[in-house]
């Protein structure tokens, strides 16, 4: 077994709406595989039939090595957080827990180390109606941490944390995959994803967009070069430059854009200098993950 | 199903659930109880629908259990209350989610949930039995009611009757409940139209077509506590209360089973 999931031509219609069509992806084992989408691109219905919650229209999977019609022989090696965190409000964060140990037959000693782990340790006694959207969402991790899991599904695990909590999520993902646990997770936060996910699931309705490696992704995006004349008075000599030689540039903030990766930055400085004109910076940029997303998704 | 019977007790013994649901049975228990026994001698009505019990009927083996008996409808709605958001409150919350993935089989999801909720039922029907007795025993003096037939033979066996009757109507308004829980998936419409339907509903009913009371579920489920009763009998009660609710236990089963948990 190489991958953690696999689906072929996964598909799940709504009546008229298709809101997963064909849907084929694999995440492999051991890594962290970001699942990225517009609101209503059929991430958590995804999700949902990975995790037997939904049946699928059509399409076959496998989730660590096992058919997704028999949810039973894998989701207790699977921990899950689906569409934000959901427990009993009258319960004390402790106690919800507890309720899941003892419905998975999982260890009840395992609830005071990831109420630690998940930063609730002092709150844990505290019923669950009193949390914050931020200590709701932590626990939603420690409860998808219950089994120990070999699998690990987020949805949105950042929502409603502040900066220091989604950088302690991310940190826990990075511990988690360090470990060998496989982990498929959704989210907004793309310059997050970027950090910890190595592979990629791009959904846009409905359909995937994209699956492999994130820098393979990247890689395959357009570089600008971004270059600002000493004297502002030369842009449109360097505009013309770049043109004539072929290129696509513009203007923009004082800066020209030119459409080209980094290695032609050196030609460029040569023929600027030529030119007469000093150049006071010249930088190579790479689209980040939200540029790419926002180019590819039409967002 | 173990792992669910224990997951569910940890939900019902919530001291929010479990404390308001003892006290509504308790002062229920005690208040019907000391009606029948404080009203004994006016001569005017003090048992069910307004018959009229005599200390000298309650002075027989029956007057130990004719408190306990009196409340069972009553129960039998708080029961139908507590199955109903036990099982509504999953879809309300969206806990299901979590149910079913740290229990992927819903069969057992559906009947370790049951069977926790019948485990409370049998609670509610000891505390019912207790208070009913004790308040029956302590108020027997003033009502000029001789206790010495309440503790032969006879007397703990119609006791042990009476409960067992008592609990499967319990368990068959509970039952009725859980069915509108998983219908409805959501509990105040669940309570409301179990409620409506069982105390509203089937009294109209029943009083303007005398001969639907044969039919109408809460009149039998009630029924069956009773013992049976001059109209319908204790059998005919139990074998159509099974009927329904088997019936109706089946439909939302595989509703259960099938539905895409989407939310």
């Amino acid at each position: 077994m190489t991958t953690a999931i696999s689906v072929t031509d996964l598909s799940k219609v709504y009546g008229e709406r298709s809101a997963l069509s064909h849907a084929t992806f694999e995440v492999p084992l051991g890594t962290v595989c970001g699942f990225v989408g517009p609101n209503g691109s059929g991430k958590t219905t995804t999700i949902r039939m990975l995790l037997g919650l939904i049946a699928p229209t059509g399409g076959t999977g496998t989730v660590l090595g096992e058919s997704i019609s028999h949810p039973e022989r894998y989701l207790p090696r699977v921990g899950a957080m689906i569409e934000g965190p959901a427990f009993y409000p009258g319960l004390s964060g402790s106690e919800n827990l507890r309720v899941l140990a003892s419905l998975g037959g999982f260890s009840q000693d395992r609830v005071p180390h990831l109420l630690e782990k998940v930063g609730l340790a002092d709150r844990g006694n505290s019923k669950y109606k009193t949390y914050s959207l931020g200590m709701k969402q932590r626990l939603g991790i420690a409860a998808a941490l219950l089994p120990d899991p070999k699998l690990l599904v987020l949805d949105e695990p950042t929502n409603g944390l502040d900066p220091s909590g989604i950088q302690e999520v991310r940190n826990l993902i990075k511990d988690l995959a360090s470990d060998g646990t496989s982990v498929f997770v959704s989210s907004h936060l793309l310059s997050e994803l970027e950090m910890i996910a190595e592979s990629l699931v791009m959904l846009r309705e409905g359909k995937v967009l994209f699956s492999g490696r994130t820098k393979d992704l990247l890689a395959a995006q357009i570089a600008t070069l971004v270059v600002q004349p000493e004297f502002t008075v030369d842009l449109n000599k360097l505009l013309e430059i770049a043109t004539r030689h072929g290129r696509e540039a513009s203007v923009t903030d004082g800066a020209v854009h030119i459409v080209a990766d980094a290695e032609w930055g050196a030609t460029f400085n040569r023929l600027a200098f030529n030119a007469g004109v000093t150049l006071a910076s010249l930088t190579a940029t790479q689209p980040t993950l939200e540029e790419t997303f926002f180019e590819m998704t039409g967002e | 199903m173990f792992n669910v019977v224990r997951a569910e007790l940890r939900k019902l013994r919530r001291p929010t659930l479990l404390i308001s649901t003892i006290l509504v049975v308790a002062a229920l228990t005690a208040l019907f109880t000391s009606i029948v026994f404080l009203r004994a001698n006016s001569g005017q009505g003090n048992g069910r629908r307004g018959d009229i019990i005599s200390p000298e009927t309650l002075s027989q083996a029956t007057g130990l259990v004719y408190g306990f008996k009196i409340v069972s409808f009553f129960l039998g709605i708080t029961a139908l209350c507590v199955f109903a958001s036990q099982t509504a409150q999953e879809y309300s919350l969206g806990t299901l989610r979590n149910l079913l993935v740290r229990q992927p089989s819903r069969m057992k999801i559906l009947f370790g949930k049951y069977i926790s909720m019948i485990i409370f039922g049998v609670a509610l029907v000891f505390l019912d039995a207790i208070v009913a007795i004790g308040v029956s025993y302590g108020l027997a003096p003033h009502a000029k009611v001789t206790t010495s037939a309440w503790f032969t033979a006879n007397a703990l066996s119609l006791l042990g009757r009476t409960f067992a009757n008592v609990l499967l109507s319990t368990i068959a308004f509970g039952t009725f409940g859980m069915i509108l829980g998983l219908l409805f998936r959501s509990p105040i419409s669940a309570i409301a139209t179990g409620v409506i339907w069982s105390l509203i509903l089937e009294t109209i009913l029943g009083g303007v077509i005398s001969s639907t009371q044969k039919w109408l579920p809460g009149q039998n489920f009630d029924n069956i506590a009773q013992g049976g009763s001059d109209t319908v009998s204790y059998q005919w009660s139990l074998a159509l209360s099974a009927i329904y609710l088997l019936f109706g236990f089946s439909i939302v089963s595989v509703l259960f089973k099938r539905r895409d948990v989407a939310n």
